[in-house]
């Protein structure tokens, strides 16, 4: 397992965002998490990359295949990003005042080698076109899905071993969708975990490994993506209809 | 009334403004990386101006080595004054950073009472830059000359600083954003450390500038400078450094206009002036000249 959370309980605003739970992410997997809003999707994520403290439980992450596990959940946000895992957050976090190779270039913001950034900087341009076409523009001026290209391209960026994805679908059309979600698939076909929060459940199931869903601050089922497309109760209450 | 008198009206204007603008850039700074209204920054002119005083009079050291040496100073303090008074307080409500900022300020003036004593001190920079030059019936000191170069070239290397180096991108990414530029790996408590750093040693070299300028300083002179450079950043539109920079001379000029172009029993109104000039804009403006929307971070 790449990451193992472990009863993780985060209370905010007075009341359990997280009541206790657990999840697997096994290494070179798309793992998809849904569930409604207010289930406590986002609060997994930023508990997973530091920006929330959970109250208890432990975040197990193992960075190398063979390597030892580390308990991240109380380690600081900058150094887990360090440890190889990218955030992609709600909204897609564009600097929109900073201009599009910036933004890129922050996600490389922890790596030294001047040379290597600057071939993974073309590397994402090649990815997405539209980025070096846009290079010098704020990241502001960009469209819904110029500025969520620019987030995963960012995110891609610090080299990850892990990437954690917040509602990428959000506000976007269809077509850019399956494109985007085409091209989340190649990148864990080169080795990169996903970790995917989605309300887009048809998507997130079609393309995932396995999924979670996440009820109320806890997990009510989990399984093979393509059963839980399969079940019941996901597809009526995820999927439109039964 | 002639195009002289209004040239050296200009003239002084300009000098007036350029200290303005090194007050109020690091209050757009700070403002803009933590959302803090910090009424302590003045104090820092203060303690800028009292150093220098020390080492030009009671050590005797040149004046570059002494600036150099208040600039350095500056970013000590304004590390410590982050430190011990901000920090706690990151994550609470904006009004109290504010209240805080206003006790940092209260305390820097009585203490500069309690070991300085309330007296005012002269000031007074050597020989060679008290020397009035005249060109076209304009006159100025070298003293001012030395303000006007000393001012523009640390806001050039300001600019590149922000623009063109990583911490200055981590700066305005933060800036913007403080969540995500923790997911990017920017240390973000080094981040506003290095704010303060910057905005605090323009402050105090102000306070040398100020100094020179007025030949008198107490432990009081922070108010007015932190008051105006408050109005400067917020009429260039806070949070923006070309704002302040902005902001700095058009207050700066349009105060020394108001004075010298307007019969002299106005004069005593300079203040009421500038504040009215703040309303004036703010109603045509609401974001200030450089101003982008203020609202609520997304």
């Amino acid at each position: 397992m790449m990451l193992r959370i472990d009863d993780l309980r985060v209370f905010r605003d007075k009341t359990y965002v997280l009541q206790g739970v657990s999840l697997d992410v096994p290494q070179g997997e798309i793992v998809a998490l849904i569930g409604a809003n207010g289930a406590g999707k986002t609060s997994m994520l930023r508990t997973i990359s530091g920006l929330l403290r959970p109250e208890s439980g432990r975040i197990l992450y193992k960075p190398h295949g063979n390597g030892e596990e580390i308990d991240i959940s109380r380690v600081s946000a900058e150094q887990i990003v360090a440890l190889g895992i990218s955030h992609c957050p709600e909204g897609r976090g564009i600097f929109s005042r900073l201009s599009v190779r910036e933004n890129l270039m922050l996600g490389a913001y922890l790596r030294k080698n001047k040379q290597a950034i600057e071939q993974d900087y073309r590397r994402i341009c090649g990815v997405f076109p539209i980025l070096a076409e846009r290079a010098r523009q704020t990241a502001g001026s960009l469209s819904g899905g110029e500025q969520e290209m620019l987030a995963v391209g960012r995110a891609l960026m610090s080299r990850p071993r892990l990437l954690i994805l917040d509602e990428p679908s959000l506000g976007l059309g269809p077509i850019i969708i399956e494109n985007l979600f085409n091209i989340l698939h190649d990148i864990n076909a080169e080795g990169v975990t996903i970790l995917l929060v989605e309300q887009n459940a048809v998507m997130a199931l079609d393309y995932s490994h396995r999924a979670y869903v996440l009820e109320n601050g806890r997990v009510t089922l989990s399984g093979p993506s393509r059963e839980l497309a399969r079940d019941e109760k996901v597809r009526s209450a995820y999927l439109g209809g039964g | 009334m002639n195009i002289q008198y209004i040239a050296q009206q200009i003239v002084n204007g300009l000098i007036l403004g350029s200290m303005y603008a090194m007050v109020a850039i690091g209050f757009s700074m700070i403002y803009g990386i933590i959302r803090l209204i910090n009424f302590a920054h003045g104090d820092v002119v203060m303690i800028g101006a009292f150093l220098t005083l020390g080492l030009l009079q009671v050590v005797g050291a040149p004046l570059p080595l002494v600036a150099l040496m208040v600039l350095a100073a500056g970013a000590v303090i304004g590390i410590l004054i982050e430190r011990a008074a901000f920090r706690p307080m990151r994550g609470a409500p904006q009004v109290t950073g504010f209240i805080a900022s206003l006790a940092v300020s209260i305390m820097l003036q009585n203490l500069g009472i309690l070991f300085l004593t309330a007296q005012p001190r002269n000031f007074a920079f050597p020989g060679y830059l008290q020397k009035v030059i005249h060109i076209s019936g304009v006159s100025f000191r070298m003293v001012d000359l030395v303000i006007m170069m000393c001012a523009l070239s640390l806001m050039c290397a300001l600019m590149l600083l922000v623009n063109k180096t990583r911490l200055g991108m981590a700066m305005r990414a933060t800036a913007e954003n403080i969540d995500v530029a923790r997911l990017m790996g920017i240390n973000i408590n080094r981040t506003i450390m290095a704010t303060f750093a910057v905005g605090s040693a323009l402050a105090a070299i102000a306070g040398l500038m100020w100094g020179g300028k007025f030949g008198q300083i107490d432990p009081l002179l922070g108010f007015i400078p932190g008051l105006k450079s408050f109005v400067a950043a917020v009429i260039g539109g806070v949070g923006s450094i070309p704002g302040a920079i902005i902001g700095g001379f058009v207050l700066g000029l349009s105060e020394v206009l108001f004075v010298g172009l307007l019969p002299p029993i106005y004069s005593a109104y300079r203040d009421a002036f500038v504040f009215a000039t703040l309303i004036l804009i703010l109603l045509i403006l609401p974001n200030g000249i450089l101003g982008k929307k203020m609202g609520e971070r997304v």
